[in-house]
């Protein structure tokens, strides 16, 4: 059971989205419903002072069900506290509410998640690759993407 | 009736304060900036994927390349979520620990310097820059001494360092540090007093602090608006908590009050050099952990268990348990983090960095819509980004 103090607020308030509470070497993560994500969110800044959000991030666990995590690092400035919120997306329905009405700084951060993992967040004001170009394709972070970019041989090692 | 007619000019990459990758699209109506759109260009050296294609120790060089302004900052990063996630993190020795201190509280002054001369030269002023120039110069030659390379470090290991200090480096850096407030001065003499450069910098790229919380400020830029906020003191790493240090806020929220912030940091970075100077004893730099750092080399040629434990961690690495660790470090850019998640084998599952360039550049469509052409230079300086760390 974890003793964080986010947690028992999120499982009474949300005692329907939250799918894991995850403790390791004393970090928690709580995974939650990709439904409930705004709502979660609003929660933790209004309610819970995660005030700051420090990165957003994609995860690909090819072969699995749901596919994708989507990562969300919080942090509160007066409490001096941090939270780890994931969010399973399949890749059948890759898409996930965009937090930027509730963080600014998610804005890029989701615009990189698109661009790397091809999630798309619905509500984004501004939805591009940022860094890539806009005709890229394909999207590089994806563990199906070969490491030595589309149309190249692998590297071989040296010859000599 | 008003002239609404307004014009677009690109920005960069080829002005200098744009470091010849960062592009703006400026929406101008006359001298007054309407709306920008930054381009953050293609360096595409994709570290994070890479990442996931080598060992963990075999990942290290690649972090000294993110920030390379400050290294040892990234390489701290890294080694930190490394040891976390391997359960050490107690187990670092207390000489590694102090100078690792060390280091990054150098690397602080260096980039900071690098800053200051970069941005103070873009505005106009030139002598300020070769003053800089020639301190940081020194610092490069501690780098060269101590990790032997004077940009790309790659002095940190998971577990501890990969060398001692060489001898008599640590009166040298006492007589940089007990130098260095005196040149600090002599900076700030040149330019706090100079009417040009405050009617540069003063009241320019004004970002209230909430707004800049909203945003996903850290560092210097977020405590230039008074948000009293520090890594070091709040969620502190290292030992950072043993040192006296203040955390500098200023309340202007404008460029004038990021460089006051930057500057009365070198002062407390030399503070907390002062500190390390005095507590560092002999002892050991490695963590007693033989299935993870490199056993001594007259072990490896000496004994059967050394020589296994070098050739298992050379040719396999180490495999740390399956799960996930954030840890974020007081990069001089801001918050600089390292999300590692690992599934039991020995290279990262998947490795994240949370770049502080990355996210404070998002701020500047904010700060210079509604400024004047002439402050994008200085906004752009003001925020101190380096863009091998915005696109990885």
């Amino acid at each position: 059971m974890s003793e964080h103090p986010a947690v028992a607020k999120l499982k009474e308030r949300f005692k329907e989205s939250v799918l894991d509470v995850a403790e390791h070497r004393g970090q928690t993560s709580v995974t939650v419903r990709k439904e409930d994500i705004l709502a979660v969110c609003a929660f933790l800044k209004e309610e819970c002072g995660y005030n700051f959000l420090t990165d957003v991030c994609g995860v690909d666990y090819l072969g699995e069900t749901p596919r994708f995590m989507v990562v969300y690092h919080l942090y509160s400035i007066g409490a001096h506290q941090r939270l780890r919120l994931k969010a399973p997306v399949e890749e059948a329905d890759c898409r996930i509410d965009s937090v930027v009405g509730i963080w600014s700084a998610a804005n890029w951060l989701e615009r990189e998640v698109w661009d790397m993992f091809g999630i798309d967040f619905k509500g984004h004001p501004d939805l591009r690759r940022i860094l890539l170009p806009d005709d890229w394709e394909g999207h590089p972070l994806r563990k199906d993407y070969p490491v030595q970019g589309p149309d190249r041989e692998p590297y071989q090692g040296r010859l000599s | 009736m008003a002239n609404l007619e307004t014009m677009t000019i690109n920005m960069g990459p080829q002005h200098p304060s744009t470091h010849g990758v960062l592009q703006l699209v400026l929406e101008l109506d006359g001298e007054v900036v309407v709306k920008a759109t930054p381009h953050i260009g293609f360096l595409h050296r994709g570290v994070e994927k890479l990442s996931e294609y080598r060992t963990y120790h075999q990942v290290l060089p690649l972090t000294d390349r993110l920030d390379y302004l400050a290294p040892m900052h990234n390489n701290l990063g890294y080694v930190l979520a490394v040891e976390k996630l391997l359960g050490i993190s107690d187990q670092i020795p207390e000489r590694a620990n102090v100078v690792r201190v060390m280091l990054a509280e150098l690397t602080r002054i260096k980039s900071h310097l690098v800053w200051l001369a970069t941005h103070a030269l873009d505005i106009g002023a030139m002598t300020v820059f070769l003053y800089c120039f020639r301190e940081r110069e020194r610092i490069m030659d501690f780098y060269e001494k101590i990790s032997g390379a004077r940009m790309t470090s790659n002095y940190f290991r998971v577990g501890g360092l990969s060398a001692d200090l060489p001898d008599g480096i640590e009166k040298e850096i006492r007589d940089f540090i007990n130098e260095m407030p005196d040149n600090i001065n002599t900076y700030e003499g040149l330019l706090s007093g100079n009417k040009i450069w405050q009617k540069r910098v003063m009241g320019v790229g004004v970002i209230k602090p909430e707004d800049a919380i909203d945003v996903g400020l850290s560092g210097p830029s977020l405590r230039g608006s008074g948000v009293d906020w520090d890594l070091r003191r709040d969620q502190p790493y290292c030992g950072y908590e043993t040192y006296d240090f203040r955390v500098v806020t200023h309340t202007d929220c404008d460029t004038w009050a990021r460089y006051k912030v930057r500057l009365d940091e070198m002062r407390e970075s030399c503070k907390i050099i002062h500190q390390c100077l005095d507590r560092l004893k002999p002892g050991p730099i490695l963590a007693d952990c033989p299935k993870i750092v490199l056993p001594p080399k007259k072990d490896v040629v000496n004994t059967i268990e050394g020589l296994i434990h070098h050739f298992k961690i050379i040719t396999e690495g180490f495999k740390p348990e399956p799960g996930e660790v954030y840890v974020g470090v007081e990069n001089p850019k801001g918050e600089t983090g390292f999300y590692l998640i690992s599934d039991g084998s020995p290279r990262p599952f998947r490795m994240r960095i949370r770049p502080a360039s990355f996210v404070n550049l998002q701020a500047l469509p904010q700060m210079v819509e509604g400024a004047l052409i002439a402050d994008v230079i200085a906004i752009i300086g003001t925020l101190d980004v380096v863009l091998g760390e915005i696109d990885r």
